[in-house]
């Protein structure tokens, strides 16, 4: 890639006779502490950067980007997604009323239906997202609200949480469990999806709940306090204010899904980045049958609207969508591959010009390496 | 009763500036003066800082005085009482290990000093007590104790020399400690004490000392002694021949008994511990201009992000959503408060773009750096056995940026090894060895040499006294004096016959040509100045004569001369100094017994004088030194230094200005410097002389005439100037016509300019200081070096943004006052070009390269407010922020900073013009600083960018987890920490197996402790965000594909830049290096 000398310092410009490797400088002077490293001439490779050197790699980083910009973004583009807004902003939306009918204390939960077609089937595990816009899961006081030593099981953070927590540390003596603001505003909406047979019945597509948080979270950073049973661990503690439910009934299908190692609460646990974002839902796994995991046809959403976004001007989605080695669809990476690949391929041939037209004094030195 | 009044205010203060030390503690006795018990300090040395107790706070103080320190103070203390973004650990970390290594640093080297304060303290010390000999501890030691100091020991405080145990009440001394000069200097008695030769006698003195208050010249020391025999006192003066300094060891002498005047931190050797003024480098103050520019940002950051947070949460659904409440105190705050809290807590965030380790690495790298200089055999000269000091380091990068020098003559560009040449008298040329013809002037001559002097004759074996010596021709004995023109003089005298044997109880004694023995008492002697650049003695012939010798300069021995064939010896001289030689002129005057007298009552009236002493003892040489015969004129020879000439060569092909600055006389000094290369045949010379005294007169006009010429003339050939102290003294002169003077000014700075190389001859040292200080001041403030061997270039080594000692033969006090010594005036070529080059170059990255990380490094989390609604969320986590600057990015761009060799030493060496190409502070111009500043916001907003887009909504991995902020962070931190480092990379062209080892060495480093942050659940951390998101990260393909092009297009650009600007407009530095490498493959 560099024009380059190995150039032992010793040997050039100094005595013609003593032309040895390594450490000669050590040999220049009787002094024992005389080295080449005091006296700054360590052996040492000496490469520029002209454009002769530069030019290979340039080509080289083309060639390589292109295709490796080709083959991510043809990837991209065989991955399938599929999303549908159901905030209901519009009157229109099936979820209008229950989105504008909110209010903390009902004690019914208030459910809407949405119907969407699948152009193209599904293969593969298809995975199922809720997405969230202008949500600030990034916000500093947010994803501070929160006490990992609590969520790790430890008894004493369990009854007196960091003040981190505030103000969703404590209502009145009891401490909440989980505190904090995160736990807090747990993403509830349940959603269910159905296979509109061509025969009209409804299908219910099995969602598969494990998996969705990352391993070393559910076994390692989250653990539930010791106890008997988990309403004897919680005992004495309360739970978050816009729960439903505590924290120890999250799964009441699944009595290993409970507590703070329940999936669908790690997951919300992990704070996004950005304020538009999506999480894990769901897992469909994919049919042992040779059929599509979700074959084209229309489909039913049924969602019990628990989760208000409208006050903030928020957005609900839900997406469905399959996945390559690369993750989810995205064709940026592709295509900034490709066009970076282009840009040094184009600067590639820039460069042969000004080597051509200014550099020739330098010809012999660039090219041999 | 008011007149009383005034009377004792009068003598109060006359205690003030003189001092009264009663010998002995002894009452003078009654009447003569009323005995004052003055309260002096006792004899302890305390050279240590700090105490046990005081030691925290006070050295915190004045670590903290410092505007970095300061600010990162400040900035923990915000993070400590408000509610900020990062923990307080994340800035209080590095201070605090900044502060304590600096503290222990001190500490030990304070403890270091306790211990050798201790050891001084305590060493016993003979006192004189009641006609006893008892030991006290150093530090008991009083003023007006007098001390027992045997051979070899050194002297416990300054004391005034009572009696030795020499008959002559003269001791020698020698003040290598002190001055670095090793010869022996010889220090009398007061003929009035120096018969007291045992304990119970001395105890018997009865006297007092005056003096004045403790100065710290080591040189200068005005006193009287009042000896009260039987009751009368005598007044006998003191000056510094009879003041032993404490540090100067004596020699030669059995024991002595002195009278201790100044003890302890009132020595005139703690005087001189007072460091001298703090010299900055020019890219310390570009460093602080950037500072203030990135503080000027971070300040705009804050406020702008203020702004738009409260902007943002003016809608309250904004502000305080269902899902992210505040609490209710934080509430309540008023909203002022609230928005000033919100400014503190931005600043805090961005404060990492000023970088505290910067100033720790600076430190560090200017540190190591120096020991390169002390290291380097190429200065190192085998005949002395010396190495370049180093006094500074501060300034090893402006070595690379000077753009005149200063150079003193003698001893710097020539040997100072003087060898006898010749000698005229009267027009009669001697050469050494020759036969002489006996005539009665030319022995005059010949003694006159002889016995004007200050040379010492030191013995080889003094057991056997001294008749072992010159005596017998062997040379087991040996002339010493601190000017080798001296030595060499004697030397000559005695290949010419005359030999000059010692100086025996003020006795001279001569070894004429017949071998006879003469002997001349030795009256006085008007010691040699540079002001009066003459000196003389004043003998007593065997036959009862009495003769005034005077040696010195031309220009200062024919206008005092009355007699003589002046023309001749003249012409001689000019020939001479035509010839480079230095030429000294002797001339005598005989003395009747009256006239004797009279020179006496002067001299002692002089002597006697507590104030302006020396003021009044030129008068009176002046007076004494006149109505002169000329003798003749001697020639010595000062070779040039080896390698001078082409040493001055190569720094006028580095683009430097070479001044001379000497105190020599005209002819000489442009001899030597033809001899230099400093002027060429070639140079057109302009001399701005006053030759003669009658042309004073003209000599505004004529100077004005040649003024206007010159500027005329242009600057199209070589010109050279030649200018002499009185004409410069002429132009410096401050507006007598007001403006016309400050005009000549302007005038000669133009001339001076546009002059390749300037000599002023006939300099006072002052003088010279006045010329650098001159050239300092004008319009584009050059950066000055002043390099000099003498006592005479202290003064302008001080003032020159750099300076340079030699260690010649005078003494050491130059090399004690500079920044820089080296042996030789040659190994300056290797300083500059070599050492200075590759400084400037490294300090200049490690600037820039420090403030585009920084930059690179707050810009993403600058720009992750306004998705974060401006909430100070940071972007990277605490370890991240906190060890970014200490250890991932900071020991390659030190090493890069210690290493780095652009160019081969070799070449730099024999293409001194490459000196150019660093000129005027170049590397940190604006332009570039914001060409790095511009790529630091480029890389800042691709990493960012990059990341948000790829982070986009959508999952990373192949199980369709998500990703959170947290690992967002992680990977703009993993693309920033290889993006800088990459950098280094390719700005790195000096590739050892160090420079491998740590660049890539500190990637590992940053990769291996990310594994361990996130490897482990941390029971001392209350979070836990970072567990396995590293790995997690790690094990996702599109993120390393994100990350490998990130990067890719961060470095692009600059490598674009870099090849783009080498091929078309490449720098001479650039063009060197391709050729070096062609060179090579061919040699291949």
């Amino acid at each position: 890639m560099m024009a380059s000398s190995y150039n032992a310092k010793d040997e050039d410009g100094h005595h013609s006779g003593s032309v040895s490797h390594g450490g000669a400088g050590t040999a220049k002077s009787k002094k024992p502490d005389n080295t080449a490293f005091k006296q700054q001439r360590l052996p040492a490779w000496q490469p520029i950067l002209t454009a002769g050197t530069v030019l290979p790699a340039f080509f080289v980083i083309g060639l390589i980007f292109i295709p490796i910009g080709i083959g991510l973004y043809v990837t991209s583009n065989n991955i399938k997604e599929f999303e549908i807004d159901y905030t209901g902003v519009n009157v229109d939306s099936p979820c209008y009323t229950c989105a504008n009918n909110f209010s903390w204390n009902s004690t019914t939960s208030c459910s809407c239906t949405v119907n969407f077609t699948l152009e193209q089937p599904f293969e593969n595990n298809v995975y199922m997202y809720y997405g969230l816009s202008n949500f600030y899961q990034n916000h500093r006081r947010y994803v501070k609200s929160r006490d990992d030593r609590q969520l790790n099981g430890d008894a004493t953070a369990l009854k007196d949480p960091s003040n981190d927590c505030e103000p969703y540390r404590k209502i009145g003596v009891e401490t909440i469990a989980p505190c904090g603001a995160i736990a807090n505003s747990l993403f509830n909406d349940s959603l269910e999806l159905y296979y509109v047979e061509p025969s009209g019945a409804l299908n219910a597509v099995p969602l598969a709940k494990k998996g969705i948080a990352w391993w070393t979270d559910r076994n390692v950073k989250f653990r539930n306090p010791a106890g008997v049973d988990l309403p004897t661990a919680f005992k004495g503690t309360a739970k978050p204010v816009n729960w439903r439910k505590p924290v120890y009934e999250l799964d009441p299908s699944d009595p290993d899904n409970n507590g703070f190692i329940n999936e669908d609460f790690i997951v919300w646990m992990r704070t996004a980045a950005l304020p538009t974002f999506r999480k894990l839902y769901r897992i469909i796994h994919k049919n042992q049958s040779s059929t599509s995991t979700l074959p084209s046809g229309r489909y039913v959403l049924n969602i019990t609207y628990n989760y208000p976004v409208l006050s903030f001007d928020g957005r609900k989605r839900m997406i469905l969508s399959t996945i390559s080695w690369m993750g989810g669809k995205n064709p940026f990476l592709g295509i900034a591959y490709i066009t970076v690949g282009s840009i040094c391929f184009f600067l590639g041939v820039v460069l042969l010009i000004i080597h051509h037209k200014y550099d020739t004094r330098s010809n012999s030195a660039d090219i041999p390496n | 009763n008011s007149l009383k009044t005034s009377l004792w205010m009068c003598e109060g203060e006359n205690w003030v500036d003189s001092r009264t030390v009663y010998i002995g503690h002894k009452e003078p006795p009654p009447g003569t003066e009323a005995f004052i018990q003055q309260r002096f300090p006792d004899n302890r040395i305390v050279s240590c800082k700090y105490t046990f107790w005081n030691f925290i706070p006070k050295n915190m103080f004045e670590q903290f005085r410092r505007v970095a320190n300061f600010y990162f103070l400040v900035i923990f203390l915000v993070q400590l009482i408000i509610d900020t973004p990062t923990s307080p650990i994340t800035s209080g970390l590095p201070l605090f290990f900044v502060i304590t290594v600096t503290a222990i640093k001190q500490g030990y080297e304070d403890w270091l000093r306790h211990k050798a304060d201790k050891a001084v303290n305590e060493c016993p010390v003979q006192v004189v007590q009641n006609g006893k000999i008892i030991c006290k501890q150093s530090r008991r030691l009083r003023v007006g104790d007098v001390v027992l100091v045997k051979e070899d020991e050194t002297f416990p405080c300054d004391l005034i020399l009572l009696s030795s145990s020499r008959d002559d009440g003269t001791c020698y001394v020698t003040t290598a400690s002190l001055d670095g000069e090793s010869s022996h200097k010889t220090y009398y008695a007061v003929q009035d004490t120096k018969a007291f030769t045992t304990e119970e006698e001395v105890s018997c003195i009865h006297a007092t000392i005056e003096c004045e208050q403790p100065q710290p010249d080591l040189y200068k020391f005005v006193g009287r002694i009042n000896v009260y025999m039987n009751n009368e006192p005598v007044a006998r003066p003191l000056g510094s021949e009879n003041l032993l300094l404490r540090g100067a060891t004596l020699k030669n002498t059995e024991h002595i008994y002195a009278v201790a005047i100044y003890t302890g931190m009132e020595t005139k050797m703690a005087l001189n511990y007072q460091s001298k003024s703090q010299k900055r480098s020019a890219v310390e103050k570009s460093m602080n201009a950037y500072l203030v520019v990135y503080l000027c940002i971070l300040i705009s950051k804050a406020v702008i992000n203020t702004g738009l947070k409260y902007l943002w949460q003016s809608d309250p659904n904004r502000d305080e959503p269902w899902y992210n409440e505040r609490t209710d105190t934080e509430r309540q705050r008023h909203i002022l408060i609230r928005a000033f809290t919100d400014f503190l807590a931005f600043m805090v965030l961005f404060n990492y773009i000023i970088p505290v380790s910067m100033y720790v690495t600076v430190e560090m790298q200017k540190f190591l750096g120096s020991y390169f200089i002390m290291w380097d055999d190429e200065m190192l000269d085998e005949e002395l056995g010396e190495r370049a000091v180093v006094n500074t380091s501060d300034l090893n990068e402006e070595l690379g940026q000077v753009e005149y020098v200063f150079t003193d003559k003698t001893g710097t560009l020539t040997e100072n090894n003087m060898e006898f040449i010749e000698c005229c008298v009267d027009g009669h040329v001697y050469i050494p060895h020759a036969i002489c013809n006996g005539q009665e002037r030319e022995e005059l001559f010949f003694r006159a040499l002889c016995l004007c002097h200050t040379v010492q004759v030191k013995e080889e074996e003094t057991v056997d006294g001294i008749k072992h010596g010159i005596h017998q021709g062997k040379s087991s004995s040996f002339y010493i004096s601190s000017s080798p023109d001296e030595v060499a003089l004697v030397e000559g005298m005695k290949r010419l016959g005359f030999t000059y044997l010692r100086l025996k109880d003020g006795q001279m004694e001569i070894l004429n040509r017949d071998d006879e023995v003469e002997r001349f008492e030795l009256l006085e002697v008007l010691t040699f100045d540079s002001v009066r650049r003459r000196m003389s003695v004043i003998v007593r012939a065997g036959s009862g004569e009495m003769y005034l010798f005077c040696k010195g300069a031309d220009s200062s021995i024919f206008p005092r001369v009355i007699k003589g064939k002046v023309e001749q010896v003249k012409a001689r001289v000019e020939l001479n100094a035509v010839e480079g030689l230095r030429t000294l002129c002797v001339a005598y005057r005989p003395l009747s017994p009256e006239q004797y007298q009279q020179v006496c009552h002067q001299l002692s009236g002089a002597k006697l004088a507590l104030q302006d002493r020396d003021k009044q003892l030129a008068e009176a040489y002046d007076i004494i030194e006149r109505d002169l015969i000329l003798l003749g004129a001697t020639a010595v020879e000062d070779r040039l230094q080896e390698k001078a000439a082409d040493t001055i060569e190569s720094l006028h092909q580095a683009g430097m200005k070479v001044w001379v600055l000497t105190g020599d006389k005209m002819e000489t000094a442009a001899a030597t410097c033809y001899a230099s290369k400093l002027f060429r045949r070639s140079t057109q010379i302009l001399e701005l002389t006053t030759k003669r005294t009658e042309e004073q007169s003209l000599h505004d006009l004529h100077l004005h005439g040649v003024f206007y010429l010159f500027s005329l003339s242009g600057d199209c050939t070589d010109f050279g100037l030649i200018i002499d102290g009185a004409t410069l003294s002429a132009v410096m002169r401050p507006g007598q016509e007001d403006s016309n003077s400050g005009n000549y000014k302007e005038i000669f700075l133009e001339i001076c300019r546009n002059c390749s190389a300037v000599l002023c001859c006939r300099m006072a040292p002052l003088q010279k200081a006045q010329i650098v200080k001159m050239i300092k001041a004008s319009k584009e403030h050059p950066i000055t070096l002043a390099v000099g061997d003498g006592a005479n270039d202290v003064s302008m080594i001080l003032e020159a943004h750099v300076g340079i000692g030699i260690m010649g033969k005078e003494g050491r006090q130059a090399v004690r006052n500079s920044d820089y010594a080296i042996p030789k005036f040659k190994h300056l070529k290797k300083m500059l070009l070599v050492h200075g080059h590759y400084y400037y170059i490294r300090i200049s990255e490690l600037v820039q390269y420090f403030f585009y990380k920084n930059v690179v490094f707050m810009f993403p989390q600058f720009i992750y407010q306004f998705f974060c609604g401006f909430s100070q969320q940071p972007l990277y986590d605490t370890a991240y922020l906190t060890l970014y600057n200490i250890s991932f990015t900071s020991l390659p761009i030190l090493l890069y900073s210690l290493m780095e060799q652009h160019i081969n030493m070799d070449i730099l060496k024999k293409d001194p013009s490459l000196y150019k190409d660093i000129a005027k502070n170049c590397l940190l111009r604006w332009p570039i600083f914001i060409y790095w500043t511009v790529l630091g916001v480029y890389d800042a907003m691709v990493m960012f960018f990059g990341a948000y887009f790829l982070f986009d909504n959508t999952s990373f991995t192949s199980n369709g987890q998500m990703f959170g902020n947290w690992t967002f962070g992680t990977l703009v931190f993993t693309v920033l920490v290889f993006t800088v480092t990459f950098k280094l990379v390719l700005d790195t062209h000096y590739w050892t197996w160090i420079n491998h080892f740590v660049i890539w060495g500190s990637l590992v480093f940053f990769v291996v402790f990310s594994l361990l942050w996130g490897g482990i659940i941390w029971p001392f951390l209350n979070y836990q965000r970072m567990y396995y998101v590293f790995m997690q990260m790690l094990s996702s393909g599109p993120a390393w594909l994100s990350i490998i092009l990130l990067i890719t297009v961060c470095l692009l650009p600059d490598v674009v830049k870099k090849v783009i600007w080498r091929a078309l407009w490449p720098t001479t530095t650039e063009k060197i290096q391709v050729g070096a490498i062609t060179s090579m493959e061919t040699l291949d």
